[in-house]
């Protein structure tokens, strides 16, 4: 009893050297090494991950061959979108519209015919300011720090107030359970639910992988340019400060970061 | 009058009583054995070292919970990473991680799943390997 | 005090057979909604909103209407609506119930509708909307049943009624300018991107509100022998007319700034409604009646000879709440999607089983509101006969 303080000391400074332990046992080093008993080829590896500031995305329309929908095909196939077969019930994270129909303002009867008949890839244009964003009740679409849009498919209730928000018609409402619909499903990214609204999320689980986004990968003739918009030397940002380009809407404050090069 | 009370009364009682008491004396004397789960699938007995993500108390009684804070961390923070508690490192992905090994949804999941009573909605969007329609 | 509703008519339990009937099938239907998705309905990817939507729009104000009761009588001392104020209250609950049920059953993921109240998002104008319904619900189920409630013992009400009733005012205006801002703060939508989006429902409220409660005051003399009041009526049908024509003023400052300005995105939107884009004339007709009928109702509703005449009032009131009804649900939800941002005309036709729901949850409303007012005039009744006994035995 007499010499308690002491014994307590003792053991309180033997506690603190066992928490100090697991740090020892396993260095810093270690952690690098990501168990995956996946067969996917590409496994996690924080290193890889690519990451920026500000995502953006430049369409170079004119690049693009008659007819081709590489990128669509392979954005549908990796995300599982489905296909309803009738324009009312339509998902779609990425088509294709006519010159007239994207930049409603900036079209007239006078421009030349290849323009008219361009067809101009759109998808989501990851708003920096998004309407979609600020009005969804439960954050189910929020807005991460490197600037994607993403969508919550577990939080959303499906009210579709950000499809009214959107002003660019980018968003999707499953109207009906889309799994007997997908063509071929692909195993390693999960389907969607009847009730809730989807749209592009910029491939952000193949960003994080060191991968370029669907569309970008498979456009062959190497349309869409993908980068971070903060990166000063990064290709997006000299293409965009070299050619003039659009962008959707401009005028309505949503910032949008698909720049169109016309 | 009374008399007609008092029997409507314990109508009503008894009629309560045994309502209330179903679910024990239902089914009394049948038993209904534990699930019994099946870990043989060709990932699993590739494996060297047979351990799951944590051991099987902790799943047993917090799988959904964990799931819960992968699929938060996934979505919501972009944290792809689950730090076990002996140290080694997983994706935080249901059907990248779990159900790689487990991919015996049937003879696994829905054994325990279908014993107790739950449905549980992860799999009408999270498809299993192998289960691909 | 809700025994009285147990009792009534033959033609009373007739009608609430006929209620329960279209509920029942109205829920068969939500049934098969759940079942298979939203998709059983007419909304397609270009026109997320329909019926349910416009409903709810129209109901708001329809339970914002309460407050033109309670104004004058508990602001400004106007005894003639001493009588009717908890019959706008309770109108207002019905109202309120049927909004709440229309937003539940437009939802994708209705399992998951707690999630607004667990991940509270104050950016969200929706987030707000529910807040003001649900605490305006709340507000009309207490004045409306504890006044009635005091009224049938004979004692004053409690005190702390009189500033509830008081926040009822301002809260009333608030339920109805959130739903406007619902529609008004989209940056992508020219039709609804207007500042008088607000003030616009707030006129129409006011028209159809009152309107529809001069008719049931007016079933009410008829069947339940329960009489509002002359004066209370005739001035009720002064704030339909003041009401309706401000609203009518709003559609026409609005088309002016539309056509005049000559903005094509702005434009076109109108244009659909009454004359039809690039074919597609799905509305037309049915704007073109509202307008006639907005106009006819006006015209009789200024003349104060007509107006005075019950037969003819009775039919203004019907014309404004089906004119009302028409442009606010069909031609402002509806109309905001066509065309698309992208220019595409989608018209939006609703399906079967999404009419059988709606028509179930109008049914579900006039429960309510067919319970409540019953237990209203029965009250009213057993007041008036205690009054008349004592007055009878006072000249004995």
């Amino acid at each position: 009893m007499t010499s308690n303080r002491r014994e307590f000391l003792k053991i309180a400074g033997a506690s603190a050297l066992t928490l100090m332990a697991p740090p020892i046992l396993c260095p810093a080093w270690a952690k690098e090494k990501i168990i995956s008993v996946s067969e996917f080829p590409n496994a996690l590896s924080p290193s890889k991950a690519l990451t920026a500031k500000r995502w953006a995305m430049a369409v170079d329309a004119s690049k693009c061959p008659a007819g081709c929908v590489d990128c669509i095909a392979a954005c549908h196939g990796a995300h599982n979108v489905p296909d309803f077969g009738n324009p009312k019930d339509e998902v779609k994270w990425i088509w294709q519209e006519k010159f007239a129909a994207a930049f409603p303002d900036e079209s007239h009867s006078y421009l030349r015919e290849s323009l008219k008949q361009l067809r101009l890839t759109v998808l989501c244009n990851q708003c920096a300011n998004p309407p979609c964003v600020r009005v969804c009740p439960t954050k189910a679409t929020f807005q991460r720090p490197d600037g994607i849009v993403m969508m919550d498919y577990h939080r959303c209730i499906g009210c579709r107030l950000c499809m009214a928000a959107c002003p660019y018609g980018a968003r999707s409402m499953n109207y009906r359970d889309p799994q007997p619909f997908i063509g071929k499903i692909n195993p390693d990214f999960p389907t969607r639910t009847k009730g809730v609204v989807e749209k592009c999320n910029f491939c952000e689980e193949r960003l994080v992988r060191g991968l370029k986004p669907a569309c970008v990968q498979a456009c062959k003739e190497k349309a869409l340019v993908f980068g971070d918009m903060e990166n000063p030397q990064s290709e997006i940002r000299l293409l965009v400060g070299k050619r003039f380009n659009l962008r959707r809407r401009a005028n309505l404050g949503t910032q949008p970061q698909i720049y169109y090069i016309v | 009058m009374k008399k007609n009370k008092w029997g409507l009364i314990i109508l009503g009682l008894v009629i309560f009583i045994v309502g209330v008491t179903f679910p024990f004396w239902y089914g009394k004397g049948k038993t209904t054995p534990a699930p019994s789960l099946s870990l043989d699938t060709p990932v699993i007995a590739r494996l060297q070292n047979k351990k799951c993500v944590e051991d099987t108390a902790f799943m047993r009684a917090s799988h959904m919970k964990l799931l819960g804070t992968w699929r938060d961390g996934v979505v919501r923070e972009g944290n792809r990473l689950h730090t076990a508690r002996d140290g080694r490192i997983f994706e935080t992905s249901l059907s990248g991680t779990c159900l790689k090994c487990h991919s015996n949804k049937q003879q696994f999941c829905d054994r325990c799943h279908n014993y107790v009573g739950v449905k549980p909605t992860c799999f009408s969007c999270h498809n299993v390997p192998g289960e691909v329609k | 005090m809700l025994e009285k509703a147990l009792k009534g008519s033959r033609g009373y339990w007739i009608w609430i057979s006929f209620l329960l009937a279209v509920i029942t099938i109205g829920f068969y239907c939500y049934l098969q909604q759940l079942d298979y998705g939203l998709g059983v309905t007419g909304m397609s990817r270009d026109v997320s909103w329909g019926l349910y939507i416009a409903q709810f729009t129209f109901l708001v104000g329809i339970a914002a209407s309460a407050v033109m009761l309670v104004l004058p009588y508990y602001l400004h001392d106007y005894k003639a609506f001493g009588k009717i104020t908890i019959l706008g209250e309770f109108l207002a609950v019905s109202a309120v119930i049927m909004c709440v049920i229309f937003i539940f059953v437009d939802l994708g993921q209705p399992s998951r509708v707690l999630n607004v109240l667990l991940y509270p998002a104050p950016t969200s104008i929706l987030f707000w909307d529910m807040i003001v319904l649900s605490g305006y619900l709340l507000i009309n189920i207490f004045t409306g049943w504890i006044v009635l409630s005091c009224d049938r013992k004979e004692i004053p009400p409690p005190r702390w009624i009189k500033p509830l009733i008081y926040l009822s005012i301002p809260w009333a205006i608030s339920i109805h300018t959130v739903t406007a801002f619902i529609y008004a703060g989209l940056p992508g939508r020219s039709f609804w991107l207007t500042a008088i989006m607000a003030p616009r429902f707030l006129a129409s409220a006011f028209a159809s509100g009152p309107a529809l409660l001069i008719i049931i005051c007016l079933i009410l003399k008829r069947y339940g022998r329960f009489d509002a009041g002359e004066k209370a009526i005739s001035t009720l049908a002064k704030i339909v007319a003041y009401a309706l024509a401000a609203s009518i003023f709003f559609v026409l400052v609005e088309l002016f700034t539309v056509f005049y300005s000559g903005l094509p995105e702005h434009a076109q939107h109108f244009r659909y409604l009454f004359a039809g884009l690039e074919g597609h004339t799905n509305l037309v007709a049915w704007m073109w009646t509202s307008a006639v009928l907005a106009f006819a109702a006006l015209g009789i509703l200024i003349i104060p000879r007509i107006r005075r005449k019950e037969g003819w009032l009775a039919v203004a009131c019907v014309a404004v709440f089906v004119s009302l009804w028409i442009e606010k649900g069909l031609g402002l939800v509806v109309t905001g999607f066509i065309p698309s941002p992208l220019e595409k005309i989608t018209e939006y036709v609703p399906t079967g089983t999404e009419i059988a729901i709606t028509l179930g949850i109008w049914a579900v409303g006039f429960l309510i509101l067919t319970l409540l007012y019953r237990i209203f005039v029965a009250v009213r009744r057993d007041i008036d006969g205690t009054n008349d006994r004592s007055v009878t035995n006072g000249r004995n």
